[in-house]
């Protein structure tokens, strides 16, 4: 975006003291974590006052005193505490650096409305903190599982030896753990036969329905899209409730084929609901060409109509193949020792013995789910760009 | 057509037909069509889900166990009053014997117990132990007509006396070693009029013998129960005269002898047995649960119970569904409070942000709704615990006293966290794309019209944002009440939910009856929700994903 309001530097009397109170902050953080709060405070705003008035009024250079800010942090970090107090003063310094050049050039005005008061401006800054804030949330347990699996000791937090950067501390033997007890592979093993027939059963009969139901006339439509989308509704506990009981009169419960029809049945929404998003772009006019040239159902299916609309179909198995594969409350119920997946191995370790190796699969779960996501995004484009080929 | 229809102005297709029937012939076709296509996932849906959940409900009220364990005993039970303070009749006691009697030879005993004993504890001990004495009961008979004649003692006479000769004939010639069945016993026709009784008792012990266990009829000695039936029958003094078939002569000796015979008093019998038998509740427990179908697990899932005079509420300390009911929903309600409270800023911000910069934003949202519910779970589990990530960081800052960790996990607040991470992304998305509609120019014509922030916002950008709130919060608020894995993991006791109970009643307690019950109601309440979505939002504009 580019600039909306023409930058001007701001005086001494406001810079200095904002730095100083962020100065005063950061001290009361790190003073207590060393001991003592009072001098933290007053050290802080006192050093990054200095520190602000001298780079901007003395030196002023931009460039080196934010490159002196950082190495002295480093430094500063270095002395107290080690490498990873090192990294943390780097980035304070590199923080205090360039908060007091946003500050003293104005920048902090570049980007918003020139009408704003100060005021507005203010709050303009402080929501964003904010919203940081909650995406730092919501991001945090994913970031902090990822490198507690590299943990060399059976701990959930980081030891000192992780904290001072000592390759000591870091060790692959959770992920060793993994590849190589027969409880988790053999977890992993059943996931993995289990998920693909789900996701091949309600990706057939998902989208030969999803297109029937995209036909200009259907009766019932509405009665008969609640009823397919149920599973997607009805809290999972119930479902599996319900198939326990169902599938153990049908001598269903704790087979393989009992457990993939339930997965097949909660995967079926989410099949429904991306392919016929797919089908509202499609131009029927495409099918009744390709009959007109002599093609009969089953050739304009597979060679236009199944094209066009690939994209839904395969994010909507995407969808269909993760609802099965981190699934766990119906296999609990519905699979027996036989049919323990992943998920399930998850669940009793963390309600069992919690064990470390439960962070590995998580990371390794986690980077599956990104690979997933970039799929489903590329795929989404995709199927968007072949709609707009088509002729509205 | 003829030549008539055409006068009368109908239109004609190619084929000559009137335009109007082959229009609603292609129109019909192009209906069944559809439906053809829809119909296998239909099927399968209705029966792999569908159907279980009917089962489900159908489980919350049935009943049929008490019925068919003891058919003869609640039948007997059906006019007999409590209230006038007396116990049951003789009869009902007798009956009580026979239906024990097999109950326990199938072992169907202790489940009829543990059933009962979720409506008046006791009960399952009771059964228990009776099930293991009644078959002394019948031993009195059984060992008169042993010691009157031996013929009474040996499993052929009584295949004899009992079996039709067409089925005694192919029993003999049955090889036992071979993979045929066993032939199929069979009653002798004149026996079945002499003694009713017996016959009756007879076949069910041939049929338990042959189909249940498997064993050689000709092999197995009757149950205690028959010889009963045998005194029973005998006492009445049937005329016998006119049989002439095998055993007639030891029947009459027995006739004249079973009048000098000690009798079994059954109501003294079963008081011996447990004194419980003579107490009014356990009977007015059984009388209470006989039907076919009961209402008592819907009772019990709202903390009353059925009693002869109509439903009552439980005393105060039996009372938890109704107190479980209410801290789910409260819990549900404040994590939607706070995913209203945490997702709106950055719906916000995501809406108005330059599409660049919001689509890289929206990985941050995307990623936690694309990772497994077990991860987020896990990393809740590790950075809540008293030596976590959460603890140990606020003991470095000083914020919290080494010795005085938070308790951050299995409780409520463990459970409210870690909820509100993982549904966040269900009430960002749902608000992100209604506040994508809103046109920013409304916000800047309301301030230079010389609203303050805070009016522009309030009286403008609220208002539309609305609908946004109302389908994100149903839809988290529909997902939240039906969680189980979370609360499970990180909710301790006081952070479960009403479906931990479900799941508890399921594999634990193995009350199947009350987790339908439970799970009828919940169901009833997401339903109402999912309506009330529906209103709102219309389920055809449910979106995955962004």
């Amino acid at each position: 975006m580019s600039a909306l309001t023409p930058v001007s530097r701001t005086p001494v009397s406001f810079y200095v003291p904002v730095v100083a109170l962020a100065g005063a902050f950061a001290g009361l953080l790190v003073g207590t974590a060393q001991g003592s709060s009072l001098l933290g405070v007053i050290g802080g705003a006192i050093l990054m006052a200095a520190a602000a008035y001298l780079t901007t009024q003395v030196v002023q250079a931009e460039r080196p005193s934010r490159w002196a800010l950082i190495v002295m942090g480093a430094l500063a970090g270095l002395v107290i505490g080690g490498i990873a107090a090192a990294l943390i003063g780097a980035f304070f310094g590199w923080f205090f650096g360039w908060f007091t050049f946003w500050l003293y050039e104005g920048r902090y005005r570049a980007y918003v409305a020139p009408y704003l008061t100060p005021g507005q401006v203010l709050w303009h800054h402080t929501f964003r903190m904010i919203c940081g804030a909650i995406l730092i949330f919501l991001i945090t347990p994913i970031l902090v599982v990822m490198p507690l699996s590299f943990n060399a000791e059976d701990f959930f937090t980081f030891t000192p030896e992780m904290l001072r950067f000592d390759p000591a501390g870091y060790s692959l033997k959770h992920y060793e753990d993994f590849f190589t007890n027969s409880d988790w592979q053999g977890a992993l093993a059943n996931s993995v036969k289990i998920a693909p027939m789900a996701t091949l059963l309600s990706v057939s009969f998902g989208t030969l329905a999803a297109i029937g139901l995209s036909q200009p006339h259907v009766p019932f439509r509405r009665a008969i899209m609640a009823i397919l989308i149920s599973p997607m509704i009805v809290p999972l506990i119930i479902s599996a409730a319900g198939m326990y009981f169902f599938y153990s009169r049908i001598g269903l419960q704790g087979t393989y084929i009992g457990v993939v029809l339930a997965h097949a049945a909660l995967g079926i929404p989410f099949v429904i609901i991306t392919v016929t998003a797919t089908l509202v772009g499609f131009d029927n006019s495409l099918t009744r060409a390709a009959a007109n040239m002599g093609a009969g159902p089953v050739t304009t299916f597979f060679r236009v109509q199944m094209p066009l609309i690939l994209p839904g179909v395969i994010s909507g198995g995407l969808f269909a193949f993760i609802t099965s594969f981190d699934e766990v409350v119906v296999v609990l119920f519905v699979g027996s020792a036989g049919q323990k997946t992943l998920p399930w191995q998850m669940f009793t370790g963390l309600r069992e013995q919690i064990s470390p190796t439960i962070l590995a699969v998580a990371t390794i779960l986690v980077i599956l789910s990104i690979a997933l996501l970039t799929v489903v995004e590329l795929l989404r484009r995709r199927s968007e760009r072949l709609r707009g080929m088509s002729p509205a | 057509m003829t030549d008539a229809a055409q006068d009368n102005g109908q239109m004609l297709a190619a084929d000559g037909k009137p335009l109007k029937s082959s229009l609603n012939r292609a129109l019909r076709r192009q209906k069944l069509r559809a439906l053809a296509l829809i119909a296998p996932l239909l099927i399968f849906v209705l029966i792999t889900f569908i159907a279980p959940i009917a089962d489900m409900l159908f489980r919350s009220v049935e009943n049929q166990i008490v019925s068919d364990t003891l058919p003869r005993t609640t039948e007997a039970l059906a006019d007999w009053d409590g209230d006038t303070g007396e116990i049951p009749s003789p009869e009902v006691f007798k009956a009580l014997y026979t239906d024990m009697f097999i109950a326990q030879e199938r072992k169907l005993h202790t489940r009829l117990g543990s059933r009962l004993n979720y409506e008046l504890t006791g009960i399952s001990s009771l059964f228990r132990k009776s099930g293991r004495r009644v078959e002394d009961m019948g031993e009195v008979y059984q060992d008169q007509f042993e010691d009157l004649n031996d013929f009474w003692k040996d499993s052929e006479t009584w295949n004899a006396l009992m079996g039709s000769d067409a089925w005694l004939a192919e029993q003999a010639a049955w090889d036992e070693t071979s993979d045929s069945r066993q032939p199929q016993f069979e009653l002798r026709e004149e026996i079945e009029g002499l003694l009713p009784q017996t016959a009756a008792t007879f076949e069910i012990f041939a049929d338990f013998v042959q189909n249940d266990d498997e064993d050689n009829l000709a092999n197995e000695d009757p149950w205690a129960l028959v010889y009963s039936a045998l005194y029973d029958d005998l006492i009445v003094e049937p005329d016998i005269s006119g049989y002439a078939g095998p055993g007639s002569a030891e029947l009459l000796e027995a006739m004249a002898a079973v009048r000098s015979f000690e009798t079994v008093d059954y109501p003294a019998a079963f008081e011996e047995v447990d004194e419980d038998w003579h107490s009014i509740p356990v009977w007015q427990t059984i009388q209470t649960y006989s039907p076919d179908f009961t209402s008592g697990y819907f009772l019990n899932s709202v903390d009353m119970k059925k009693s002869p005079d109509g439903p009552v509420i439980r005393p105060e300390d039996e009372q938890i569904y109704i107190k479980l009911f209410i801290r789910t929903l409260f819990m549900s309600l404040v994590i939607t409070g706070s995913c209203i409270l945490l997702g709106y800023p950055v719906a916000w911000l995501l809406a108005n942000l330059p599409a660049r910069t919001a689509n890289l934003l929206m990985i941050l949202v995307l990623l936690p709704f694309w990772t497994s519910l077990l991860v987020r779970t896990s990393a809740w589990k590790v950075m809540l615990q008293q030596q976590g990530v959460v603890n140990d960081t606020l003991v470095w800052l000083g914020l919290v006293a080494d010795d005085s960790r938070l308790a951050l996990i299995n409780n409520q607040t463990g459970t409210i966290i870690a909820m509100t991470h993982i549904l966040l992304p269900f009430m960002i998305l749902p608000l992100y794309s209604v506040m994508k509609t809103i046109p920013p120019s409304y916000l800047r014509a309301a301030k230079s019209l010389g609203a303050t922030n805070w009016t522009a916002f309030w009286r403008v950008y609220f208002p539309q944002s609305v609908p946004g709130i109302g389908a994100g919060s149903i839809l988290v608020f529909i997902l939240a009440i039906g969680y189980y894995i979370t609360p499970e993991l990180v909710g301790g006791t006081t952070g479960t939910f009403i479906s931990n109970r479900i799941a508890y009643h399921i594999s634990s307690s193995l009350n199947w009856g009350l987790a339908a019950a439970l799970g009828a109601i919940l169901l009833a309440l997401v339903l109402a929700l999912y309506w009330a979505y529906d209103k709102i939002v219309g389920i055809d504009n449910v979106k995955l994903g962004g």
